[in-house]
């Protein structure tokens, strides 16, 4: 898995709430049985205003002007900003992917759906939540200043603005661990070998039927 | 010490070790497998040179991909080429990893979470986890299920365990008996209604009250099946007899003196009544009407007496936005009744509204009735093999083709429109399914979710309308 510290880097403001893993990445993508290669359909629905189609070459389809992505000014932006209860609906993986894919790196709200918040660790992609003020804030001034960055780091859980102001976040030590060193968890989990075998043992004895 | 909740007794049961920071390893009875969320996950198992754990406890199937249409042909018969690569891969890796799997032209093949209760592949007590945020269904046997990426797939496949952490846990009471004519459907939109999408967001939401004890299986999987539309991952229900009726007898449940072990055992799967909850909210099942979802999201639904919402009534500027959009996208118009919604096709399906008794609801409410003249199609997609079959010795097939309907091969079919069932632009759709999130059947298409009876209903006069005063002599057939 990548590995995660620090990150100075370009903020594209998505400025709405309940963005489902349907609009992160459309079903028809679904169908690859690849990790890779999704980012170019990323927001594909919002992105483009023809219906795409997997392997597609997307540089000829009509760009809808106004989505924010498209926008040249947030071009190259590897975070990405959004409101309330981002990454809701399926457990699809391919939304971090494509988040991935396309570039971001890490996503700000004000709150994640469960799913999506622990599919993004396992795949080097930092989902950060601030406050509705503190995201209120930095909408603004993502808005009024162009290339706008934000500054993270995960080993001091704090987001910088350019000016200076700072927002401190939440991660588990676990999450955060695996993350800065870019650890695998099924690598970290078999170290516990001999704590779930004695766990089957114990469990045979009382549930014979699920053995 | 306060007593503990269902979940905490199934989470309890299930820790294999904590660590420090409060994340643990949850050791996982049952994993269901289908096409789209695996790949990846045993390309993993194969670049790190892994074997499953434990193959026994594996069950797979293809649902999301697979044609509803005739299917002689077998997996060459799909149409889609990126669509049958990986059906197809789905087969070569259970094949070579040696884990059962119901193929295509298997009768037992079917949705994920039809085809695990149906098999009492999932039982009282158990983990049950599939790359799938629907696996909640599972809880309704009083189950610890949940929906997982497509790593943790390959986690559990590699491991047998989860690393989790503990959620909250919320109880939502229904209270007293819902009127006829209501369904599980009716009951969940409700309360999706009332919390909110994100209402359960870091919750396990324990379903109880009167009007839950007295849903059969098929209601309580229908009800637990949408917890995550209210942001929950996790939906359980106690085990009571009619769990243990419904497991009794069926292929993977335990047997001789097994059962009688597993029956002993699931009689404490339910809340202590001194059990302390996070959080509680309670509904009054006899104001349940009909629902209908007007909006992009489960959470904007209301009753079917009900008038579209008008965006200048809302509490804030988010929500005022939120409505705009959602009205825009659906091309309707504020405050215009929800009766007035005329509807292009209607679709019976999905892992929330396949089962037996959903047919038998859409079948009383269809039976003697012709669809609409201006609907384009009403489709019907049995949830499994099995239950097409039953369906068909009951006649249903028959009153849905009579009705101008058209009865498919199951699958996940139009709810998210992966295979070659998906709504055209424009198109408004009745539909038994889960989301109506905005593209979700199909490009432009728009969703509105309700009740088999109600879709049924719908079919028949071409837009929406009160089931329970549209047929009296369906009454019994709907409730």
């Amino acid at each position: 898995m990548k590995q995660f510290n620090e990150l100075n880097g370009k903020v594209a403001p998505l400025d709405r709430a309940n963005v489902d893993t349907d609009m992160i990445i459309p079903k028809q993508f679904l169908k690859s049985i690849k990790r890779t290669g999704f980012g170019k359909n990323l927001f594909d629905e919002l992105r483009y205003l023809d219906e795409g189609q997997p392997d597609q070459d997307c540089s000829e389809r009509p760009l809808n002007e106004t989505f924010v992505l498209n926008q040249p000014r947030y071009a190259g932006s590897s975070i990405l900003i959004a409101r309330e209860n981002f990454g809701c609906g399926s457990s699809r993986e391919h939304a971090p992917w494509a988040l991935d894919d396309y570039g971001f790196r890490c996503v700000i709200a004000p709150s994640f759906a469960d799913i999506f918040f622990n599919n993004c660790f396992k795949n080097g992609l930092l989902p950060i939540v601030l406050t509705e003020d503190q995201v209120a804030s930095v909408f603004e001034q993502v808005e009024s200043n162009e290339d706008y960055t934000l500054k993270i780091s995960l080993e001091n859980q704090t987001v910088t603005t350019p000016v200076g102001e700072i927002f401190t976040f939440e991660v588990d030590d676990f999450r955060k661990h695996c993350l800065l060193n870019g650890l695998d968890d099924i690598g970290v989990t078999l170290e516990d070998e001999e704590a779930i075998r004695v766990y089957e043992r114990k469990r045979e004895t009382e549930a014979p039927w699920l053995f | 010490m306060a007593g503990k909740t269902l979940y905490d007794k199934l989470w309890n049961s299930h820790l294999v070790k904590e660590r420090s920071d409060g994340s643990a390893l949850i050791y996982i009875d049952r994993q269901l497998l289908h096409e789209v969320t695996s790949p990846q996950a045993f390309e993993g198992l194969r670049i790190a040179g892994r074997k499953p754990w434990r193959l026994d406890t594996n069950l797979a199937t293809p649902d999301h991909n697979v044609p509803t249409t005739d299917r002689s042909e077998g997996i060459e018969g799909i149409v889609d080429p990126v669509s049958r690569i990986q059906v197809q891969t789905l087969d070569d890796n259970c094949d070579e990893f040696g884990i059962t799997e119901f193929k295509m032209a298997d009768e037992r093949q079917g949705i994920v979470h039809v085809i695990g209760p149906e098999q009492g592949a999932t039982l009282p007590g158990m983990t049950v986890v599939c790359g799938d945020s629907h696996t909640s269904t599972h809880g309704a046997f009083g189950a610890l299920a949940h929906g997982i990426g497509t790593s943790e797939v390959e986690h559990v496949l590699a491991t047998q365990t989860l690393v989790q952490k503990k959620m909250k846990n919320m109880l939502v009471r229904v209270n007293g008996s819902v009127g006829p004519g209501i369904t599980g459907k009716d009951i969940v939109l409700a309360i999706i209604g009332k919390i909110g999408t994100a209402g359960g967001t870091g919750y396990a939401i324990e379903f109880g009250g009167e009007a839950i004890q007295e849903l059969s299986m098929e209601g309580r999987m229908t009800v637990c099946n949408m917890a995550i539309e209210a942001g929950a991952r996790i939906g359980v229900i106690a085990v009571d007899q009619t769990t243990i009726d419904y497991v009794e007898g069926r292929p993977y449940a335990p047997k001789g003196e097994n059962w009688d072990l597993a029956v002993a055992a699931w009689q404490d799967l339910k809340s202590d009544d001194d059990a302390v909850f996070d959080n509680i909210v309670e509904l009054t099942a006899a104001d349940i009407e009909p629902q209908v979802t007007w909006g992009t999201s489960p959470e904007m639904v209301l009753p079917i007496s009900d008038n579209v919402p008008n965006p200048e009534n809302a509490d804030n500027a988010t929500q005022k936005e939120g409505i705009s959009r959602a009205l825009a996208y659906m091309g309707l118009k504020a405050d215009m009744p929800i009766k007035d919604i005329k509807l292009d096709r209607v679709f019976i399906g999905s892992c929330t509204n396949s089962r037996i008794e959903d047919l038998r609801a859409a079948a009383a409410v269809a039976k003697g009735h012709k669809v609409a003249a201006t609907l384009k199609q009403a489709l019907i997609v049995p949830g499994s093999g099995l239950v097409k079959a039953q369906a068909e010795k009951e006649g249903l097939d028959k009153i849905f083709i009579e009705a101008g309907m058209e009865w498919r091969e199951p699958g996940c079919s139009m709810c998210l429109a992966m295979n070659a069932d998906k709504l055209g632009q424009g198109e408004h759709c009745a539909s038994t399914s889960n989301r109506n999130f905005e593209g979700r059947q199909g490009f432009g298409g728009r969703t509105h979710l309700v009740s088999p009876a109600m879709a049924a209903a719908a079919a028949i006069a071409g837009h929406f309308v009160d089931v329970r005063s549209f047929v009296d002599t369906a009454s019994e057939g709907v409730a």
